[in-house]
């Protein structure tokens, strides 16, 4: 490298990049491998040449110099190609020769990564790592005059409703009248929550439908996945699986068209619409579908032409207020399956939740809400959006829940919560926090890429890369050679193996606080939290 | 944990048997407070049927209160039995004046009112009073209601039993619930002592409800008088069997299908399958959880028994029905001690699907099992 080359603004050194690579020139094979892994083409191949100087002994003889050449990986320090710490590149080195190491002390790429005027997108989470739900401690433990009760023994009942439910007066009068009934599906309280076909591989897909159909099958779990927006593969909506599936049509009505051709082919009813009017990663944007990852395949399914960015509107044009949407939205969804599929909004958490949720107790076909915290997982989005927007989803959930009790309707618009569950790998405890604040059901999506599918990405902004198509495990990626990577079987037996672990320690929760024949909605006195300001706000007990 | 012990008769019985079961059992509860329920009210009360009577604690001050209060809403006293017990109270119980039952005639403008109406009203003034008490302390309310008495105190039944002289023919009476034991999971306060009355119904337990809090956020958001109050846990079980009954017109046999229902499994071939799954659905916020036994009286006297699904805690029911008279005990040494002379290869203890019932005519006991058809609705 030369001494005098030239310093412009966005010039690196490798000490300004959050990941270095560490790379072993004694172990190193020089298999290429890793260059040819990595996602981001953040190392390359490298000849060096190395001056060596040897001064003889005794003065008489000159010191000679020698050089010589050698082969190694070379980090770029241009932020374009800046590493994501993925790691990928350690994975395939048969020697473990290479390996991302993260430095915290490096923050000059931030500064860096809005190159071309263009604001960072990235995939991925809101690399925050607080996480107010770790915190809540479950204090309420039954031990003197109700002893505790047996997980492993005492029979449970796990499910939760989804759909309009009924206060009692009025089911009694319905029964009676042989009137018309909201319709109600008997769910499992953990719905994976909306991911899109776009969004995700094929294989990642078709993974988690394996698993969803094995939970419900074999293992009779009635789990439930929603689609995402943008549609559905044809061949699910005309299968017998489409009761496992939520199907997501977002205000924008991406991938309706195709969803509309399949009503008279439908065998099966799905689960229940899920209208998506915002997302709790980006509230109020739309997600981000980038070009790279429209294929002919995703452009089919969502009616537009291939290889085209898809930013998806935060609601659609021609919605005059979010009243009206709902209103509408539900009615025209409830009437396309004859009113014998729930319908319900998602929303992102906001200061406005409370008005939707107004809304909806008042609209007889509205079958819950949905509500997605500033946690919540998303395809893309701008780095802005998914760091600084949104509401935290436990004091939103809980003034909604609060505001069903003053209405005298909590449960009759069941309550399904999003956003920073399992963020910390703590799913049942953060599941079975919000449902003793109020949630009637969670919903996750970047746990089970996790868990499911091994997805690398963490709080500390490592990978995200999920947006442009490279996705080093396959699951956010929409070419075959990067997504063959990811063995379906293999997802769908670890998203049937976290369910299962989830149902055990959701009764590890459940059964020592006396609970076991319903779910715990509103438990609240069971919660109790060491921060003063939290345990007021939320309504729960201050334990210090 | 608390003792419960319930009788039915025939004829009035003094209360004093109920307590002296309750005196057997002793080795569950530690004798810190007892609660009682008569209703079908003998000795002077026979022809008093009508006139709600007000039972509760007053100071002389309360007293004086609560008569302004009454005779300016128009009620007119018809008959009282007050007691102020002359003697030193037994170690532990405070001395608070008078315990009062005072019947009243209702105001002449609840003529035109239905029953619903008037009842609502019963339930108002008894709120109302206990309002008034609660800021001075000078009026403790138990229960506003025609051929019901309450008495609760804090101590050891048999000590307070003496103390308060139950074994006064005013207070001999056919309905019977006496429980022992004060609140142990909150403070120590009255009206945290079982049983707990409203309109008619009145219910104890044991155990602890689990599920008290969405519970109660969910009663006291049905807009009904009475559902207020909740210093125990236990207070709603009473409430959902009021709901139930008077609110939704069904049957006591349906009240465990409402606080407990059946499982899947258990509902699939049953012949009112529908209506179940609905009724477990829209009542799923009133589903109990935890070991608990509710015994219960209804307004025309009948009483039941029904466990929670796990059945962790027992109870009995059992009795003579040439002598007409049953007992229902949380332990079976309390049925032996107050009705030894029976045939004991008949008692029953309801397990998770039963509900043991017996009528005001104290013939059988009834048991219903939750997979049994249901019986009419109201
Ligand atoms: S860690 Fe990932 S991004 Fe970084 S060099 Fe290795 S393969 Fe490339
Ligand atoms: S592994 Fe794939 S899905 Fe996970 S953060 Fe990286 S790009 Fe996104």
């Amino acid at each position: 490298m030369l001494s005098e080359r030239p310093i412009t603004p966005s010039t690196l050194s490798r000490k300004d990049l959050p990941w270095q690579i560490k790379w072993d020139i004694n172990t190193c094979t020089k298999c290429g491998r890793c260059t040819s892994v990595c996602p981001v083409n953040a190392i390359e191949l490298g000849v060096f040449r190395k001056r060596d100087v040897k001064p003889p002994m005794g003065l008489s003889a000159k010191p000679t110099t020698e050089f010589s050449t050698f082969y190694g990986i070379r980090q770029r320090t241009d932020p374009a190609y800046a590493c994501i710490g993925c790691a990928m590149c350690n994975m395939v080195c048969p020697n473990n020769a290479i390996e991302p190491t993260r430095q915290y002390d490096s923050t000059t790429l931030q500064f860096q990564n809005n190159r071309g005027g263009q604001p960072r997108t990235r995939g991925g989470r809101r690399n925050n790592s607080e996480s107010l739900l770790d915190q809540l401690k479950f204090i309420r433990i039954s031990m003197l005059t109700d002893p505790a009760l047996d997980a492993g023994r005492h029979e449970f009942e796990m499910r939760t409703l989804l759909g309009r439910v009924l206060s009692p007066e009025a089911e009694l009068q319905c029964f009676r009248d042989n009137g018309w009934k909201p319709p109600v599906r008997e769910i499992y309280p953990l719905v994976i929550g909306g991911m899109s076909f776009g969004a995700l591989s094929p294989n990642m897909w078709e993974g988690l439908q394996m698993g969803v159909a094995y939970l419900n099958e074999e293992l009779n779990m009635p789990v439930r996945m929603c689609t995402g927006e943008g549609g559905c593969p044809p061949r699910l909506l005309r299968s017998r699986f489409l009761k496992y599936v939520i199907l997501q049509i977002a205000s924008g009505y991406f991938g309706w068209d195709e969803i509309i051709h399949a009503i008279p082919d439908m065998k099966e009813d799905p689960c229940a619409i899920e209208i998506k009017y915002g997302q709790g990663a980006k509230p109020g944007d739309g997600g981000l579908l980038m070009w790279y990852k429209v294929n002919k395949l995703i452009a089919a399914i969502r009616g537009v032409p291939k290889g085209v960015s898809l930013p998806s509107p935060p609601t659609h044009q021609t919605k005059y207020s979010i009243e009206e949407a709902v209103a509408k939205m539900i009615q025209s969804m409830s009437m396309a399956w004859g009113f014998r599929v729930p319908v319900y909004p998602k929303i992102s958490a906001s200061s406005t939740s409370l008005a939707v949720l107004n809304n909806l107790v008042r609209n007889p076909y509205a079958a819950g809400l949905a509500i997605d915290g500033e946690d919540g997982g998303t395809g893309a989005a701008y780095n802005v959006s998914m760091n600084h927007m949104g509401h935290p989803i436990a004091s939103n959930l809980r003034d909604c829940y609060k505001a069903l009790c003053v209405a005298g309707a909590q449960n009759e618009i069941p309550l399904i919560a999003g956003g920073g569950i399992g963020k910390h790998g703590n799913l049942a405890a953060n599941a079975g926090a919000l449902i003793m604040l109020g949630a009637s059901m969670v919903q996750i999506g970047k746990y089970v890429m996790q868990a499911g599918a091994g997805c690398l990405g963490s709080e500390k902004d490592r990978c995200n890369v999920c947006n442009i198509g490279v996705c080093p495990k396959g699951i956010t990626s929409q070419d075959p050679r990067v997504y063959r990577r990811l063995d379906p079987e293999k997802v769908a037996e670890r998203v049937v193996d976290f369910y299962l672990s989830f149902d055990t320690e959701l009764r590890k929760v459940f059964a020592p606080l006396g609970r076991s024949t319903s779910l715990p909605v509103g438990m609240s006195d069971a919660l109790g939290i060491s921060d003063k300001d939290a345990a007021d706000r939320l309504d729960i007990k201050y334990v210090i | 944990m608390c003792r419960l012990f319930a009788l039915t008769s025939r004829d009035p019985v003094s209360p004093m048997r109920a307590i002296d079961a309750l005196n057997v059992m002793k080795e569950g509860h530690d004798g810190s407070g007892v609660g009682l329920f008569l209703s079908g009210l003998g000795g002077p009360w026979e022809e008093l049927k009508e006139y709600p009577i007000l039972s509760g604690i007053f100071t002389e001050d309360g007293l004086v209160q609560v008569f302004d209060y009454m005779a300016k809403k128009g009620f007119q006293s018809k008959f009282s039995v007050t007691f102020k017990p002359d003697i030193e109270p037994p170690v532990g119980t405070p001395k608070r004046g008078t315990y009062a039952s005072i019947a009243y005639k209702v105001p002449d403008d609840w003529k035109g009112l239905t029953k619903e109406q008037a009842d609502r009203n019963l339930v108002q003034t008894r709120l109302n009073l206990r309002a008034m008490g609660e800021e001075g302390g000078d009026i403790m309310v138990f229960s506003f209601w025609p051929d019901t008495i309450m008495i609760k105190e804090v101590g050891d039944p048999l000590a307070i039993a003496e103390y308060l002289k139950l074994d006064r023919e005013e207070l001999y009476a056919r309905h019977i619930l006496a429980q022992g034991r004060q609140n142990t999971n909150y403070a120590i306060n009255l009206y945290a002592c079982h049983p707990f009355f409203i309109e008619g119904i009145s219910t104890m337990t044991n155990g602890e409800n689990t599920a008290f809090v969405p519970i109660r956020e969910y009663l006291m958001s049905r807009g009904v008088t009475g559902y207020q109050g909740y210093q125990s846990d236990s207070e709603v079980f009473t409430h959902i069997a009021h709901f139930a009954t008077r609110k939704l017109g069904l049957d006591i046999s349906s009240y465990k299908h409402v606080i407990t229902p059946m499982n899947d499994e258990e509902m699939a071939d049953h012949p009112d399958r529908e209506f179940l799954v609905s009724l477990k659905r829209s009542c799923r916020k009133l589903i109990i959880d935890g070991p608990n036994c509710v015994i219960g009286c209804l307004p025309d006297g009948s009483m039941f028994m029904a466990q929670d699904r796990k059945k962790l805690r027992p109870g009995v029911v059992g009795g003579n029905p040439e002598l007409g008279i049953y007992g229902f005990s949380s332990e079976i040494c309390g049925l032996n001690a107050a009705i030894p002379d029976r045939d004991r290869t008949k008692d029953f203890q309801p397990m998770h699907l039963d509900t043991a019932i017996v009528g005001p005519d104290c013939r059988e006991v009834l048991q219903c099992s939750q997979k049994d058809p249901l019986r009419l609705r109201h």
